[in-house]
């Protein structure tokens, strides 16, 4: 857990993601699509990914992959990051972070 | 009165029902000619005598005074009614011959499948569970799943139909924004309804969903991911919407691009998606590990394609949503019922389209 929150702190978008998981490549184009380059954790290739999977599902996302954080605080799964995007409220967020253009 | 009698004798066993045919041979006794007015009266004639008889074959009486029914009405409308009947005839064995060249395709995927899951058996792969056979639907088990979603759809688009005419009716008879809301949160949670109950079946059969057979022809030509694009019909009710406010026209732009790029986000997650199970079943199985494992691992895509259509209809709804943020309660309205009668014009067109006159194979 602490590992997941100290990564999760990192200034930034940050993506907890499988690199076998296409939901998570979806979110991360949508990210670049919106000129943000996100900091992205493969879970299944860290060596502890096993317990920062179950981290990740105690901190409430219904999928434990893509979890996303940006400034250090938990966003969602894909389901949040589409509403916010559709509400217009994802962009204004990522404003500070937008370093593709 | 046996000539009459006679006659009635051969219509029996003719057996045939053509009121023309039946005229000729009631005139013929009382040498009546070919115009029907004289055809008319002397068929008459005939009646009223055979009444007054003793015979007690009254069922012939009853049809045969059918056919002098027919033989009444003017030729015209009798040679229409034979063409109608020869063009239900025609179309009658056209449904056959499709149904029956669908059941010979049927049988040939049948045995396609059954050897199939004879080799895969032989391979020691575990096959439980109702084996899909999606809209064919070969498989012994019945896939219920699919069935009651077919069915439950059915009365949604007929619960449609009447919301839209009731909106229709509201709208043309200015009734108070209250009860307008009213209609506007029955649509709104009408599609809501019809998401929650593609969820279910996404579950039970994800394939036959994103098939979109569940829908008709015109419908189906705009699929993109188990239903239609939302950015797509943003484009298509946004004329219908106006006048708009400066602001909504921008909010409703920018919900447009946001859609947009949320679909193309899906969109590129599903073809990565199709990448990595074809890579995954292409690949050697010596590679692989073991044929158990390269299908195991397929399953385990196959499962993400289900939260795809979730994703898109949590699009859809979501879309809906935000429209409602931005238009007024009237202009809400407006814009449900475009929405509504778009729907039935495409359903309007399938049928169209598929009754065309078609050239005889």
């Amino acid at each position: 857990m602490e590992k997941v929150m100290r990564l999760a702190a990192e200034k930034g978008v940050v993506i907890f993601s499988k690199s076998s998981c296409c939901m998570c490549y979806a979110v991360k184009i949508l990210f670049h699509e919106l000129g943000v380059n996100p900091i992205v954790h493969e879970i299944d290739q860290d060596p502890e990914g096993k317990e920062m999977e179950r981290a990740l599902c105690r901190l409430g996302c219904n999928a434990p992959v893509p979890a996303v954080f940006i400034g250090g605080k938990l966003v969602g799964s894909t389901n949040e990051v589409m509403s916010l995007h559709l509400g217009g409220s994802l962009i204004p967020l990522l404003r500070p972070y937008q370093t593709l253009v | 009165m046996s000539s009459p009698s006679t006659q009635f004798a051969t219509s029996r066993r003719m057996g045939i029902y053509e009121p023309v045919h039946q005229i000729s041979m009631w005139a013929e006794p009382f040498k009546a000619d070919c115009s029907p007015n004289t055809g008319t009266s002397t068929i008459i004639e005939v009646d009223t005598k055979m009444d007054k008889s003793e015979d007690t074959s009254q069922g012939t009486i009853g049809s045969s005074k059918k056919y002098d029914q027919e033989a009444n009405k003017p030729p015209d409308k009798v040679l229409r009614r034979l063409a109608q009947n020869r063009e239900a005839a025609r179309k009658s064995r056209l449904r056959k011959k499709a149904y029956v060249q669908q059941l010979e395709s049927s049988r040939l995927k049948l045995t396609q499948l059954e050897q199939e899951l004879e080799r895969l058996r032989q391979q020691g792969v575990y096959i439980g569970g109702s084996f899909d056979t999606s809209h064919l639907g070969l498989s012994g088990t019945v896939n219920t799943g699919t069935d009651a979603f077919e069915m439950e759809y059915g009365h949604w688009v007929e619960e449609q139909s009447r919301q839209v005419n009731e909106l229709r009716t509201a709208l043309q008879a200015h009734v108070t924004d209250i009860d307008l809301r009213l209609l506007v949160d029955s649509g709104m949670n009408h599609y809501y309804d019809l998401f929650r109950m593609k969820a279910t079946a996404a579950k039970a059969d994800v394939f036959y969903l994103i098939s979109g057979m569940w829908r008709t022809s015109a419908e189906r030509f705009f699929l993109w991911i188990g239903g239609f694009r939302p950015s797509e019909l943003l484009k298509v009710l946004t004329p219908q919407l106006d006048p708009l406010t400066e602001q909504q026209v921008v909010d409703v732009y920018n919900l447009q691009q946001s859609s947009q790029q949320a679909e193309d986000a899906l969109s590129q997650g599903l073809l990565k998606l199709q990448q990595t199970l074809s890579e995954t079943l292409a690949s050697d199985t010596v590679v692989a590990g073991s044929y158990m494992s390269q299908m195991t691992t397929a399953m385990g895509k196959l499962e993400a394609l289900v939260s795809f259509v979730n994703q898109a209809d949590h699009l859809r709804q979501q879309t809906l949503l935000q429209m409602s943020r931005i238009l007024t309660t009237r202009q809400a309205a407006r814009g449900l019922l475009a929405l509504g009668d778009y729907f039935q014009r495409l359903r309007a067109l399938s049928s169209l389209w598929a009754a065309r006159p078609c050239e005889p194979a």
